[in-house]
Parts: C-alpha cells; sequence; structure tokens
C-alpha cells in the first residue's frame, strides 16, 4: 500500500464517520451538490442554512445570509479580511467549511456594532483613522477585538518575553497578534492606536 | 468655471470645514461592514448567478481547443462563454493586452473562459472540468537578457509622468567628463503588485441592450467608455456604479476581465452575473509595475554643485506596452546645467506592466535618491545638505519657467530636526543596539500636481440638504469626506447636512482616482458647481449674490438672513459645472515635495532589517483634510518600505509567469513590520493649482521613502545593496564582524 493510498483511504474514513446529519452523499464532480443542513448563531440569532457542504463558513455569511460585512480578499488564509469570532476565538471564516460549525456562535462585523450603535472598537478605528478603501476593515475590527480578548486571557504569542508575567496589550503584542490582517492601504500605525485606546479603556 | 489666473480669497478661505482634521463621513459604514463593495450588492437585482474565470496555462501561443462538455454537464451550469466563442475584443483606455476573446496568449493567466453556474461552489466546480489544449509559443522574459535590445522610447505613465526617449539639457557627457567629483551606478528594482485587498470584481445585468456593471473602478468615465467600446455597444446603453472601491493603487484604473466576462457571462446565461477575479488569477492576469534597470551618472564640483546629471531607465512590457517612467524626476528635483534623461523598452512576453501608485517616480527616487546618498558620502557631505545646496526654484532645464511653489528645502530641514538628523553617525555601521546594528537615513520625495477637468452637480433641497452628485471614486482616499467638506464650506452648511454620492456614470464626469490628482481637481470641480448654485440661491431669494453670506445653514445680505433651503420651497434648486484649466501649470511648475526620515535596525547576526521610526514632512500646498491626507501619506510610505524590503514578484523565466501569484508568495508589510509613523504638512497654500489651493499628496508618500530605508541600512551597515528589495540574503556575507 502506497503513501498516497494511506492518504486516500484514511480521508475516506475520516470522511464516513464526521459527515453531519442530513448529508445525502455524492462522488464525482458531475453528480448532484451534497446538500447539508446547518445550524448557527450568527450574531445572537439561530440561523438554519441548506447548503452545498462545500460552501465555507465565508460564503454561507456573505451569499447566503447576506453578511457581507466580512470579506473575500484571497479566500486562502492569506489576507484576513475574513475574520470572524468563532465560539470566542477569530479564525479565518474562507479557510473552513460552514458544516464544520454546526451549533458554533458566531460574531461577524455586523453583530459588533451597527452604523448608529458602534462597539467601541469601531468608533477608535473611526476616531483614529485606521482604515482607508475599508475592505480590510472588518476583519482588523473583528480581530483586534478577539485579540484584546486574548491578552486578556492571558494567551502568549511569539513576542511575548516572560510567559510567567502578565500579558500586556503592548504595541509590540498588538502589532505581532495583528499580523495576519493585512491592509495594503497602510493604516497600520493608526490601527495600533487604536487599539491601544480600546485596550485601555478596558484594563 | 475656467480656472486660468492663481486663486484669490474665495469663500474655501474661511476654512471652517475644509483644512480642519475630519472624521470619514462613509467611517460608519466602513467599520460596520455596511459599506458594499461590488461582489456584494445583492440589493441592486434579483437572480444573480454566479461566474468562475479561467485564465491560460501558458506565457505565450494560442489555444488550440476548450472542451466543456463535460463542464457543461456539471450540476448548475447555466452557460460557458471560452476565448474561442468570440472574436478578439477591442481594447480599454489604457489597456495593452486583449482582455478576452480570440486564439492568442499574451500572457499567463489571460483570461480564456468563465463558467456561470447557479452557486459559486457549482461554477468552481464545473471550471476544473474544461479541458484547455494550448499550443505554447516562444516568448521572452528575462529583463537582465533583453535589455541589450532595448530600444528608445517615449512614452507617459498615463499618470502625468513621461518624457522622450533622450531628453537633453546643455553637454552632459563633456561636464561629466570634467567633474571633479563623480558616480556611475546602475540600480535596479524589481517587478511589483498592487495586491489591493478587494480582488477585482463586477455584477453584470442586461436589460434588454443596456447593461449595468456594479465594479470596482477608479476612473469611471474611462470605464464607461471602454465598456462600451470593448463590447461595441453604444456608450448610453452602459452604466457603471463603483461606490466603494476595496483599494485599486493603479491597478483599477481601467476596465480589466471581470467587467468583460460579467458582461459576457451574463448575456450567455441570460441572466445577472458576479464574479471576482480568484487572488491566485489578478497579479498574473492584471497589471503590475515593472521591473526596472536604472543607470545613474552625477557629476558636482568639490564643494558640492552638481554640474551634470543622468538618469537611464529600461524596462520591458509587451508590444505596445509603454515604459515604466523612471527618470522624470530626474528632470525637475536638482539643479545642474548639463542634464540627459533617456529610456529604453525591452519586448517582454510577461503580464501587462501598466501604472501602480506612482508610476515613474515611486521606482526612480528609489535609484536616484541612493544615488544622491551615495554621492554625498563621495563628497564628504551631509546628505541633507547635499540636497539643499542643489536645490532649484526653476525648472533647470527651462529656467524661464519657476515652480509654482516649492519648499522643499523646508521640508529637509523640518524633518532633520524633528527627527534628530544631528545624532545620526556619518561613519557607517558604527550605533549598536544590543544585537542591532542601527542606522539612519533620509530621501527626497517629489511628485508632480496633476490638473484635469472634474465635473459635479450640487442639489438643494428645501430642509436645506445638499446633495453632490459626481462620478469621482473614493479609493480609501477620503474623497467622501473632502468633497462634503468643500460643499459645506461654500454653502455654510454643517457636515451632517451635506450628502455625497459617488462613482456612478449617470453622475457628471470628474477627474476620477489616479496620479494623486483626484482631491484637488475633484474638490475644485464641487468647488464650481457650487458657486453656481450659491448663484441660483441668491437670484430665487431676491439677493445680490455678490453680497450674500453663507454661514450656519443661512443666506445672510445685509439685515436679511433666510434659512438656506428656504431657496428651495419653489422647488430643488440643482447647479452643475466643472473646473477646467488654462495654461497656468504651463507657466510654471506645479509639484509636491516631501523629506523622508527613516531609522532601520539590523540584526547584526542575521541580517534581519527591522524599521524603527519613519517621518514624512510634506510640502503639498493646502491640505483639506489633515486626518485622511496623512492617512494617504502614511499608507504610502508602508508601500514604500515594502518596496524596499521585500516586495518583489518572481520572474519564472523559463514559463513566463510571475511564480508568487498570491498575498502569501508575494509579500508586502504587515502591522509586524512598521512603526509608529509621524506625518507633519508644511502649512502652505498654492493658489497656481485651483480655487482649493490644494495639491495631491496621495502618491507622494511613497515617493522617495524606499531610498531613505535603503539609506538607513546602508547607514547601519556599511553594505550598499543597488538591488531592490533588500532582502536579507543580499547582506548576509558582508556584514560587519558581529562582535
Amino acid at each position: 500500500m502506497s503513501r498516497r493510498d494511506l492518504v486516500a483511504g484514511a480521508t475516506a474514513a475520516a470522511a464516513l464517520t464526521t459527515l453531519p446529519a442530513g448529508v445525502r452523499a455524492g462522488t464525482a464532480a458531475t453528480d448532484k451538490p451534497v446538500m447539508a443542513t446547518v445550524n448557527l448563531t450568527v450574531n445572537g440569532q439561530r440561523r438554519e442554512l441548506e447548503l452545498d457542504t462545500r460552501t465555507s463558513l465565508l460564503d454561507a455569511a456573505r451569499e447566503h445570509l447576506h453578511l457581507t460585512g466580512s470579506k473575500k480578499g484571497c479566500d486562502h488564509g492569506q489576507c484576513g479580511a475574513c475574520t470572524m469570532i468563532v465560539d470566542g476565538r477569530r479564525i479565518n471564516a474562507c479557510l473552513t467549511l460552514a458544516v464544520m460549525h454546526q451549533g458554533a456562535e458566531i460574531t461577524t462585523i455586523e453583530g459588533l456594532g451597527q452604523p448608529e450603535n458602534l462597539h467601541p472598537m469601531q468608533a477608535a478605528f473611526i476616531k483614529h483613522d485606521g482604515y482607508q478603501c475599508g475592505y480590510c476593515t472588518p476583519g482588523q475590527i473583528c480581530s483586534g477585538v478577539a485579540v484584546l480578548a486574548e491578552i486578556k486571557a492571558g494567551i502568549p504569542s511569539h513576542v511575548t518575553a516572560d510567559l510567567n508575567a502578565a500579558v500586556t496589550a503592548s504595541e509590540a503584542e498588538i502589532r505581532e497578534r495583528m499580523s495576519g490582517n493585512i491592509c495594503r492601504c497602510g493604516a497600520y500605525s493608526n490601527i495600533v492606536e487604536a487599539m491601544t485606546e480600546v485596550a485601555g479603556r478596558q484594563s | 468655471m475656467k480656472f486660468d489666473t492663481p486663486a484669490g480669497q474665495n469663500p474655501i478661505d474661511q476654512l471652517k470645514v475644509v483644512g480642519k482634521a475630519t472624521d470619514r463621513i462613509d467611517g460608519k459604514f466602513k467599520t460596520t461592514g455596511t459599506a458594499s463593495y461590488a461582489y456584494e450588492r445583492h440589493d441592486v437585482v434579483p437572480n444573480q448567478a454566479y461566474g468562475y474565470v479561467l485564465g491560460a496555462g501558458i506565457a505565450k501561443g494560442r489555444v488550440r481547443a476548450i472542451d466543456t462538455a463535460a463542464a457543461k454537464r456539471a450540476p448548475g451550469v447555466l452557460a460557458i462563454v471560452t476565448t474561442l466563442d468570440v472574436p478578439k475584443q477591442g481594447l480599454g483606455v489604457m489597456n495593452v493586452a486583449n482582455l478576452f476573446g480570440g486564439d492568442e496568449i499574451q500572457h499567463y493567466h489571460q483570461a480564456i473562459a468563465v463558467v456561470v453556474a447557479e452557486t459559486f461552489e457549482q461554477a468552481r466546480a464545473a471550471a476544473f472540468l474544461v479541458k484547455v489544449d494550448h499550443a505554447p509559443g516562444a516568448g521572452k522574459f528575462d529583463l537582465a537578457v533583453e535589455a541589450k535590445a532595448a530600444k528608445p522610447v517615449e512614452g507617459g505613465s498615463g499618470e502625468g509622468s513621461g518624457g522622450g526617449g533622450e531628453d537633453r539639457h546643455g553637454d552632459f557627457e563633456g561636464a561629466f567628463g570634467q567633474a571633479p567629483v563623480k558616480l556611475d551606478q546602475t540600480y535596479t528594482t524589481p517587478d511589483e503588485s498592487h495586491a489591493m485587498m478587494e480582488p477585482h470584481a463586477t455584477i453584470a445585468a442586461w436589460q434588454g441592450d443596456t447593461l449595468t456593471l456594479w465594479t470596482s473602478n477608479q476612473m469611471i468615465a474611462w470605464g464607461h467608455g471602454s465598456v462600451a467600446k470593448i463590447l461595441g455597444i453604444p456608450k448610453e446603453n452602459v452604466r457603471i456604479d463603483s461606490p466603494y472601491i476595496g483599494g485599486g493603487f493603479g491597478g483599477k484604473l481601467f476596465v480589466r476581465a471581470d467587467a468583460v466576462l460579467a458582461a459576457l457571462g451574463a448575456k450567455a446565461a441570460g441572466r445577472p452575473v458576479k464574479l471576482a477575479l480568484t487572488r491566485p488569477l489578478i497579479i498574473n492576469n492584471t497589471t503590475h509595475r515593472p521591473a526596472t534597470i536604472q543607470h545613474i551618472r552625477i557629476g558636482a564640483t568639490r564643494d558640492g554643485h552638481i554640474t551634470a546629471i543622468a538618469h537611464e531607465s529600461i524596462s520591458g512590457n509587451l508590444q505596445n506596452g509603454r515604459p515604466e517612467t523612471a527618470v522624470d524626476q530626474t528632470k525637475l528635483l536638482y539643479a545642474g546645467a548639463n542634464r540627459l534623461t533617456a529610456m529604453r523598452l525591452a519586448h517582454l512576453d510577461l503580464p501587462e506592466g501598466n501604472a501602480m501608485r506612482a508610476p515613474g517616480e515611486a521606482p526612480g527616487l528609489m535609484a536616484l535618491e541612493m544615488a544622491m546618498d551615495e554621492m554625498a558620502e563621495t563628497l564628504g557631505l551631509d546628505p541633507v545638505e547635499f540636497r539643499i545646496r542643489n536645490d532649484t526654484q526653476v525648472d533647470p532645464g527651462k529656467p524661464e519657467r519657476p515652480f509654482s511653489h516649492r519648499d522643499l528645502v523646508g521640508c529637509l530641514k523640518r524633518g532633520a530636526e524633528t527627527f534628530g538628523w544631528n545624532r545620526r553617525n556619518p561613519t557607517p555601521g558604527q550605533v549598536r543596539d544590543g544585537h542591532w546594528l542601527v542606522g539612519i537615513g533620509m530621501a527626497a520625495g517629489f511628485r508632480n500636481n496633476l490638473l484635469m477637468k472634474s465635473g459635479a452637480r450640487v442639489r438643494l433641497d428645501p430642509a436645506g440638504t445638499v446633495t453632490v452628485e459626481t462620478d469621482m471614486t473614493d479609493i480609501g482616499t477620503g474623497s467622501y469626506t473632502i468633497i462634503a467638506q468643500t460643499a459645506a464650506e461654500m454653502m455654510g452648511v454643517p457636515l451632517d447636512k451635506v450628502v455625497v454620492r459617488l462613482g456612478d456614470s449617470a453622475f457628471p464626469v470628474s477627474a476620477g482616482s489616479g496620479g494623486q490628482f483626484g482631491a484637488n481637481n475633484a474638490t475644485a470641480g464641487v468647488y464650481a458647481a457650487c458657486v453656481k448654485l450659491r448663484e441660483a440661491v441668491a437670484q430665487r431669494l431676491g439677493i445680490n449674490s455678490a453680497d450674500a453670506v453663507f454661514a450656519d445653514g443661512e443666506v445672510r445680505s445685509g439685515n436679511r438672513a433666510v434659512p438656506l433651503g428656504q431657496a428651495a420651497n419653489a422647488g430643488e434648486l440643482t447647479a452643475e459645472d466643472a473646473i477646467e484649466y488654462g495654461d497656468l501649470s504651463k507657466k510654471q511648475q506645479q509639484s509636491t515635495f516631501a523629506g523622508h526620515f527613516v531609522e532601520v535596525g539590523v540584526d547584526a547576526d542575521t541580517a534581519e532589517v527591522r524599521v524603527r521610526r519613519m517621518l514624512a514632512v510634506c510640502a503639498a500646498g493646502r491640505i483639506l483634510n489633515p486626518k485622511s491626507a496623512r492617512s494617504q501619506v502614511i499608507g504610502g510610505m508602508t508601500m514604500g518600505v515594502g518596496a524596499a524590503l521585500m516586495e518583489e514578484l518572481a520572474v519564472d523565466t523559463k514559463r513566463g509567469f510571475f511564480a508568487n501569484h498570491d498575498l502569501a508568495g508575494y509579500e508586502v508589510p504587515v502591522h509586524a513590520d512598521i512603526p509608529h509613523q509621524e506625518v507633519i504638512f508644511l502649512d502652505e497654500v498654492d493658489p497656481q493649482s485651483s480655487p482649493m489651493k490644494a495639491k495631491g499628496v496621495g502618491e507622494l508618500g511613497i515617493c522617495g521613502v524606499g531610498a531613505a530605508v535603503a539609506n538607513a541600512v546602508y547607514n547601519a551597515t556599511g553594505v550598499r545593496v543597488r538591488d531592490y528589495p533588500i532582502t536579507l540574503d543580499k547582506l548576509l556575507g558582508r556584514m560587519p564582524d558581529a562582535a
């Protein structure tokens, strides 16, 4: 048995054991799509979706729930524009399938705050001009909110020098943890200022 | 409104709204995810199908056949249009390579088919069932090799810079030969990608013979005409709408394959179609900043006065492509009687080279300002002093033509003082901070100010709300806000009484966004329309428009004060006008200036470069909104750090494509790469530029900063790297011994 056969076999076995309820199996690309019922709590609302199992969590939000605040910059986990907060942790929603998140609690940028009811991080981004074209902005803000929560929870990063001391929201910690969110307009200096202000208010 | 004499006192000079640091009026939408970009317009038309674009797998040759049989049978597929189904389509404004149609392949990942299906997942899956039979041809892909056959070329960037194949003043060779101090060096800059965060995307819908495109485009009027021309339909049958644009940097100046394929796909499917270029397709399918090989020679007297300066650049492009205009700034930046600038162009079959943020000046200053640093060292002069000594207040090639306003010296002096330049050790490799070698460097920044006709329409309703409509775009530049500030200042209303609507081809044609010409021209167009609206208001209210004062939501004349909205009681008032320019910019040179200062640390063991501090001091006329203008400048500085230290499209010279064609392979600066950045705007106005007295800043920020980083690396290490980007492999073997 070659390594390739082994991997293929393992993948098939994994698929058999993890298929969600309601999946109607199919194999070749010319067959009908495999559909699944996916239940999510999005921004506090229970949502039930009938989805092609190939649908990313990002496309479930953007194309099916019409929550287009989460952006598709690369669809490959390279830019961070799709960042959502799933069960309290930030993830790249383009790199995960919706069916993998049955029952999950999801917060998107629309759930953090609205134009007339801004989240403190959204207000700080406006005040410090932490954006320009706006396309990476929802991802930066979701990441920013989650980063401050990670620091508060004492989760260390690559630049945390002392693992025994409390982690602080220093500029170095913020820059390190935010580096998965690319801003080609180059608003980084302003984003750090916005996050520093919010972190100061939180502590 | 014709602008042909310098601006006198006008309502903008009140500076009640204009000139104040102002939060963006679109900020609450962008930060809450409620600003809708091209692909997200679920609201505009029902029943949208999904398109997926395929790119050619060869760089040159032909497509012999495309087998779509299996793909057509795939579930959900509505239509497939291949490049063999349609004749070669026409070119739009500034396009060089064919966007779609016919069997000829001009570059890798050229669009060759669009698959339209009910869902994105179905379109993508079906696209992988399309079988393409390519007939590869031989191509030229290596600039270093083809440079030998490069021919002199005249041309422009399409964004203001340009020139002849060879421009001369005085006797360069003679003066250079006799100069007691000389520099003669060659510098290279690599191919770079815009890498804007929003992919090129379009929703297309046909209603009979009329087509609407919700797309992402910097220049609506160019795009409007181009779509009509490419598809062969009358212009009046096309509408383009781009209210939000997720970055462009020149990559969305023109129509690209997404717009053409959405239109053709929608026609074939009989349904609206939405599609976006996938990220791995963008870099080779669209345009890039071409690589350059730049030869610079400077001759000077022993006391540091330049007597001879030559800047020659070679770049490559497709047939009929333009050169990278990297020598343009060298015509104007420094004094010197004997001058030569020249451009040569090599034929390459790589993807299309075209405008990217400050085309010409960005790579040109990376070379010129490193050469100036080297020359200053040879002369034993401080680099700031060397530049000040060679300042010129006139066009050095045409001394009868002064600059309208030039304070480069002010930028350099203020920058040096603020940054602590006097603490710099001029001997490289001397300053240590732990395991870091620390250096500081500087460079001058320079970019011309361009004047372009720009129109707008303003409406006044009985509630006193002023609505501005123009096809101007906001690509992150802050257009919404400065246009609102302009209208508020002119009509005497607070900012929240102004509504700004942008990016629709149904609105008056504006300058658009490019070449840092957007802010000054677009707001001047709004100024012109508001002057007309003020006249209409005065007339409606029976007030002499010459004494009317527009303030605090009222129109005042003598003892009379009337709410502004009252003028619209009998019906909405509308005024439309455009700013048009005479020859002021021909008589006097209009440019913008900067001093860039950078501190870097270079790891003594690994040669890793980290930027520690950055400062830009800018002289760019009146700054309309210091908050968003500062962001434009720090954005340019950030992109300049990328150009200096990491950005490089890796050319596969055998197969003819950019190998690192996504955001993991093509590295751009991230948070961890960028320190706190400081920007100072010199307090100045330029009455020659427009009634706004403003100039551009959007590209000034990137101009020169790359060289300032490079010069700081040299100051830190004593290693001069003349081939950008300055990656650690180029430093490592030459680093001072780590003590």
